[in-house]
């Protein structure tokens, strides 16, 4: 053993993305280094009755490893989940061969469960009577059911759950992960997913009143900018595999980081003179990372888009790190938010940045207005210090980071 | 048995691929009267979309637990057969304004 299992950094050894700017770890990565955005009009359905137009939608998503029988019972989020469990433990080198299903455990987040899926069910229950919906609605829309899904796909029978912490809930379950590994379970399969673009989704995501109803691409989504308005959707998510060092080194595993450090918590209640609870996660997940801030060399900024919440961001930086000391990127500005998929998609772009030693751009603030406010990368630059902070929060207060460290 | 069964097999079929889809892995094309739904790739819950629907189209009420026992396509059959010889589905079918129509 590498010493007390309080202590075990479990090793990313595979990574699997579904996001609107690549459903390949290539193609995403290739991309989200060049600053690329998939944000556009949304073609899955008309949007032009809606408020927001504007989406990262996933285009080029391609369903024929999935069995015909898996199809009338997912949701597009679940379809995503499975494609992307595929890729995740083939980066990995993971087989069942050389594994115990028992060895295997599957740890995912989703906000909102399979929309599109349930809509449909929905409209045949109004239109055409309860006879007519689905038995398979019964899961199919539910967020517990991409770890079931991947579950029976992998033959995992390891300790698995799910976590719902809004847009959190994906750093939420990377911290659950890491304790089942620390508690004996070698490998975890761990990530999240979402999709709303659907008529209900759509509805239900604009009723929140903070999703930009901008019209220009380019424009919509600009977090920490004196312009910003609102957050940009998107849609899919991202799958590490999560594997106990020991057994990583002893197969002799790619290494694409580790998952040093993890904090969660909760703002106090709205009108409370309690400040938000970001900076002390932040030092909570240095803390258990045993890194100071100095050791920080990338931060992935959870980059609300909503002015408030931008400052409440930008403050708990200067808190913990002094103003302007460590780069901040959020190349989620180019796939749009993905809620569950968010924290997942940054933490697999995190491991990335720590393999290639390079930090990706936040598409379009090429030109960011206020640049005395934050260091925010703008185009591609190498990372110096090896770990990275990622932040996720969710709506009325979720509150997440996870610290990465690079391969040792 | 009737000589005649109403509900055919390929009719099942073609019912069970459409609402559980098809494992691309197993054969079933062919006489599958005497397969089990576990050797086609299906599990309860696809057998329970297919007694719906055949309820839907037919206009008739399959009990529950027979339909969990039924294991093989022919069993499944010989349900439906039976239930529409009795004429038991008359008030299922009645009382569904949409009953003959598919989803």
């Amino acid at each position: 053993m590498t010493g007390l299992a309080a202590t075990v950094e479990p090793a990313v050894t595979g990574i699997g993305v579904h996001a609107p700017t690549g459903v390949t770890v290539a193609d995403y990565w290739r991309n989200t280094l060049a600053g690329r955005s998939a944000i556009d009009r949304i073609t899955r359905f008309d949007p032009s009755p809606y408020t927001a137009t504007l989406a990262g939608e996933i285009r080029d998503f391609d369903p024929s490893p999935l069995s015909g029988r898996l199809l009338p019972q997912t949701d597009i989020s679940t379809r995503h989940a499975l494609v992307s469990s595929d890729a995740a433990l083939r980066d990995a080198g993971i087989t069942p061969d050389d594994r115990d299903d028992f060895e295997l455990g599957v740890v995912t987040a989703s906000t909102s469960g399979g929309f599109e899926f349930g809509q449909k069910e929905l409209q045949k229950l109004w239109a055409q009577g309860s006879r007519h919906v689905s038995g398979y609605q019964s899961f199919a829309w539910f967020y517990a059911v991409n770890t079931g899904q991947l579950a029976i796909r992998h033959g995992a029978r390891g300790p698995s759950s799910v976590v719902v912490a809004d847009q959190a809930g994906s750093l939420d379950a990377v911290g659950k992960a890491r304790r089942l590994v620390r508690a004996g379970t070698p490998l975890v399969l761990t990530g999240g997913f979402d999709s709303v673009l659907s008529p209900w989704g759509w509805l239900a995501t604009l009723a929140a009143g903070n999703v930009s109803t901008s019209t220009d691409p380019k424009r919509a989504y600009q977090p920490f900018a004196d312009t910003a308005e609102g957050f940009v959707p998107g849609e899919g998510g991202a799958l590490t595999v999560l594997e106990h060092p020991d057994r990583a080194h002893d197969r002799g595993a790619r290494v694409y980081a580790h998952i040093s450090g993890y904090a969660s918590g909760f703002d106090p209640r709205p009108g409370s003179p309690r400040p938000p609870a970001l900076a002390r996660i932040i030092r909570a997940a240095l803390a258990d990372a045993r890194v100071g801030p100095g050791e920080i060399g990338v931060v992935f900024a959870d980059a609300a888009g909503v002015r408030e919440q931008d400052d409440h961001e930008i403050a708990a930086l200067d808190t913990v790190f002094g103003a302007h000391r460590v780069p901040v990127t959020a190349p989620k500005t180019g796939t749009g938010r993905l809620f569950a998929g968010g924290g997942a998609l940054d933490i697999a772009a995190a491991a990335l940045t720590l393999d290639s030693r390079t930090i990706p751009p936040t598409p379009g603030l090429e030109h960011y207005p206020c640049p005395t406010r934050l260091d925010l990368v703008r185009e591609p630059r190498e990372l110096t210090t090896p770990a990275a902070l990622v932040l996720a929060r969710g709506g009325r207060g979720f509150t997440s980071a996870v610290v990465l460290r690079g391969a040792r | 048995m009737s000589a005649n069964p109403a509900v055919t097999t390929d009719q099942l079929r073609e019912v069970l691929q459409r609402v559980a889809g098809e494992d691309e892995t197993i054969d079933l094309s062919g006489d599958i009267t005497d397969r089990s739904f576990e050797d086609l790739g299906y599990d309860s819950l696809a057998v329970l979309e297919l007694s719906n629907q055949i309820e839907i189209r037919y206009g008739i009420k399959l009990l529950d637990s027979s339909v969990v026992d039924a294991v093989t396509v022919r069993d499944f059959l010989e349900l439906v057969n039976t239930t529409l010889a009795e004429g038991a589905g008359q008030d299922a079918g009645a009382s569904d304004p949409s009953s003959g129509a598919l989803a």
